[in-house]
């Protein structure tokens, strides 16, 4: 049968697919048939998922990976909600992403129909913007308006809802519409004056820090920072989604700061006389509860593209909205080298003091893993996390040399979001390594996505750091709540190679420390599709350094207490 | 924690499904109780004026007022206070007349410069314009005889001079 008409859907795709889309993730229902239907027609490729959650992480990884929109597609009702965890993962985190929703025809919109869920409501507060379509001649400037908003700017979600009659309608509308948005600006000229007054402010200091945060990732702005860490002769710290802004085996790279951050990045932000904030939003993982006791005695600067991130925890001193790569080339033509050789040989100093360190006997760590991990890819690799000990020890231990090359969720925390965001990130860059490094617990909760990584092929190493346990709640439960273990241990779990071997995957086991680096090196070397590395490591070992939650540096503890621990005052 | 203040937000937006939903998630999330809240289309139809006040402190309302900004609807979102702008609210009040004090209702009526717009046996409904400030005192006056039923219509506001809001 040929089509003779040029439905909504068609029109969607098309696009789509001149904007430059190649893949779409998602899963179909009833209400998404016509797209669906479209889609065999398009050349742009169906990534079938095994859950809408899945979707979305591997939408985000693509999209983190490649700077580029990541789509998906899901039907209405339950297709729909179960994208919300992952509309909040991108959200939180900035990343660009289209969600197209089917939706019940419009006459059935708001009477309780089959799979009807008020989706656009739903999702207003994990969006950067919505669209419920109601006419189908709507659908190329939505779809344009969609794409510019969820790129442009502090990139974000777009969630686009589409009742199942306008997508199947005929669309006479030209795809050469214009893009019509008076509400939405985002700072594209360079604040020469703002610039001004941070390099003012940066000639003073003799004791400067740079917080290299996610801004830094997503406007692409490594050079420029490297230009300017190397030219100020400025130590340089990064949030956890800043890993990779900087290359992480440079002395002038202290690491990461925050709750687990190592102790020399955490001393420094305690003794500095100005901290420089690119990208990052001072969130509550790296600042104390009381923002007064944040480094009180330095100055402030602050460069982030969202109006709303300035001031909002941290008063600067000085501060620029604007693309962080372009303010930097505009700054790097004002600064010139600090009277910092004091302070920089005191943080190095803390740092051979202080290293990240593990012992490698009394039976397997994961740092042991991941720090053979680090050292076989040079850093080099792409490496997705899930949520909680393992994610914290891969922070800490694998030296991200890559920007992009770190891919983690930050400010949602959602378990389940490694191993989808690895295939997501290995579809995105073909020839990458890509390692997924996730917890027994979290592994758990997006698995079913294995069936799409041995589909596609793909060759990513999900590495299970397997101790039996959900072990930051665990430590959490240790230090804090006299040890009373209560819904954090992991029983039932299945034999993970076994589990590989069921999927059609390799599987890897590493049971010693002894076997560490053979097994990496094997794993590593095998590229014919995807593969799981079941790392059982000790149960109960906890994670170091560690500033309670609320606390700043001065409360920070190197090794496991000898006595109970208050309870922290600030959140989780 | 600095002092709970009343604030008066205007915003233009555009007229647009979703829009209201939007703007009071963002009040809603930091637990601001919108006090009231007047919208109705601009002078050009695809736009709306919104006129909102809500009780908070000064530095949350300004996280609130950048996040309302950032909002793809949302053309402009600004407080003002009263030195820069006219502001009127209008209410209608229904109190008790009894034949023992009607007369004097209708005295404090005219002295308030209300207008009687129903008027029977034993209620007379009012309307007052004027600031909402005024409209307070206005009311107190006539609290005393029994107030049945007040409805007010929320603040709505406009800069002084040429300039637009």
């Amino acid at each position: 049968m040929t089509k003779k008409t040029t439905t909504g859907a068609d029109v969607l795709l098309k696009v789509l697919e001149n904007y430059g889309v190649q893949y779409i993730f998602g899963h179909p229902g009833g209400a998404a048939i016509p797209i669906f239907d479209a889609l065999y027609d398009s050349p742009l490729e169906l990534v079938l998922t095994r859950h809408e959650q899945g979707a979305t992480h591997m939408a985000d990884g693509f999209a983190r990976a490649s700077g580029k929109v990541g789509v998906v597609l899901v039907t209405s009702g339950p297709g729909a909600t179960n994208t919300v965890t992952g509309l909040l993962t991108a959200m939180m985190d900035s990343v660009p992403m289209i969600v197209l929703c089917g939706q019940t025809i419009r006459e059935n919109l708001g009477k309780d129909a089959f799979q009807e869920a008020d989706v656009f409501s739903m999702t207003i507060p994990v969006v950067k913007h919505s669209y419920l379509v109601k006419d189908v001649n709507d659908i190329p400037r939505v779809m344009k308006e969609a794409l510019h908003i969820a790129t442009t700017g502090r990139p974000g979600p777009v969630v686009i809802d589409l009742p199942k009659d306008v997508t199947g309608a005929d669309c006479t509308a030209s795809l050469d519409v214009e893009v019509n948005l008076p509400g939405y600006t985002y700072q594209e000229k360079v604040d020469s004056q703002g610039i001004k007054a941070l390099a003012d402010l940066l000639k003073k200091s003799k004791k400067p820090l740079i917080l290299a945060g996610n801004g830094c990732i997503i406007s692409s702005a490594e050079k420029e920072l490297a230009t300017l860490v190397r030219t100020l002769q400025s130590p340089v710290i990064t949030t956890l989604l800043g890993k990779g802004a900087f290359p992480e085996n440079d002395p002038l790279s202290m690491g990461m700061l925050g709750m687990h951050g190592t102790a020399y990045a955490n001393m420094a932000v305690d003794k500095c006389d100005l901290i420089f904030s690119i990208g990052s939003r001072w969130d509550d993982r790296i600042t104390p509860g009381n923002i007064e006791k944040f480094c009180p005695d330095a100055m402030k600067l602050h460069i982030d593209i969202d109006p709303a991130e300035i001031g909002k925890i941290v008063n600067p001193d000085a501060s620029v909205v604007g693309d962080a790569k372009l303010v930097l080339q505009e700054l790097n033509k004002l600064v010139s080298e600090l009277d910092s050789k004091e302070w920089v040989a005191q943080c190095q100093a803390n740092k051979k003091k202080y290293p990240m360190k593990f012992k490698i006997h009394g039976g397997l760590k994961a740092q042991h893993v991941i720090d053979e991990f680090s050292n076989q890819t040079g850093g080099n690799a792409i490496v997705t996390t899930d949520v909680g000990q393992h994610q914290m020890w891969a922070a800490q231990f694998y030296k991200t040399q890559l920007p992009k090359g770190w891919i983690s969720s930050g400010g949602a925390g959602t378990m389940g979001f490694g191993m989808p965001s690895a295939i997501g990130a290995q579809l995105a860059k073909p020839k990458a390594c890509v390692i997924c490094i996730c917890g027994d617990g979290g592994f758990q909760m997006t698995l079913p996505e294995l069936s799409t990584a041995t589909v596609q092929n793909l060759p990513i190493k999900i590495v299970i750091i397997d101790n039996k346990f959900l072990g930051m709640v665990r430590q959490w439960q240790g230090l804090f709540y006299d040890n009373r273990l209560s819904g954090v241990e992991l029983k039932g779990s299945p034999d993970f190679v076994k589990l590989a071997q069921a999927y059609g995957m390799k599987g890897f086991r590493i049971k010693r420390p002894a076997d560490v680096s053979k097994v990496v090196a094997e794993a590593l070397a095998y590229n014919d599709g995807p593969c799981i590395v079941h790392a059982e490591v000790v149960k109960e070992d906890n994670v170091f350094p560690m500033i309670p939650a609320g606390g700043t540096a001065g409360d920070m503890i190197l090794e496991e207490p000898k006595k109970r621990m208050e309870k922290p005052k600030g959140s989780t | 924690m600095s002092l709970l203040n009343t604030h008066t937000i205007s915003l233009f937006v555009t007229n647009a499904p979703g829009v209201l939903s939007r703007i009071s998630a963002v009040f809603a999330r930091r637990a601001f109780n919108i006090d009231s809240l007047v919208v109705s289309p601009a002078l050009d139809g695809k736009f709306s004026r919104m006129t909102i006040t809500a009780v908070g402190d000064s530095k949350s309302l300004d996280q609130i007022i950048k996040q309302c900004s950032k909002l793809i609807d949302v053309i402009s979102a600004q407080e003002y206070d009263g030195i820069s702008i006219l502001e009127k609210e209008l209410a209608l009040i229904k109190i008790k007349t009894s034949d023992k004090y009607r007369t004097e209702v209708l005295q404090v009526i005219q002295h308030i410069k209300a207008t009687t717009i129903d008027l029977n046996d034993e209620a007379v409904v009012i309307q007052l314009t004027g600031n909402s400030e005024d409209l307070d005192s206005s009311i107190a006056m006539v609290e005393k005889y029994g107030i049945i039923e007040i409805v007010r219509t929320g603040k709505v506001l406009m800069t002084k001079g040429t300039d637009k809001t």
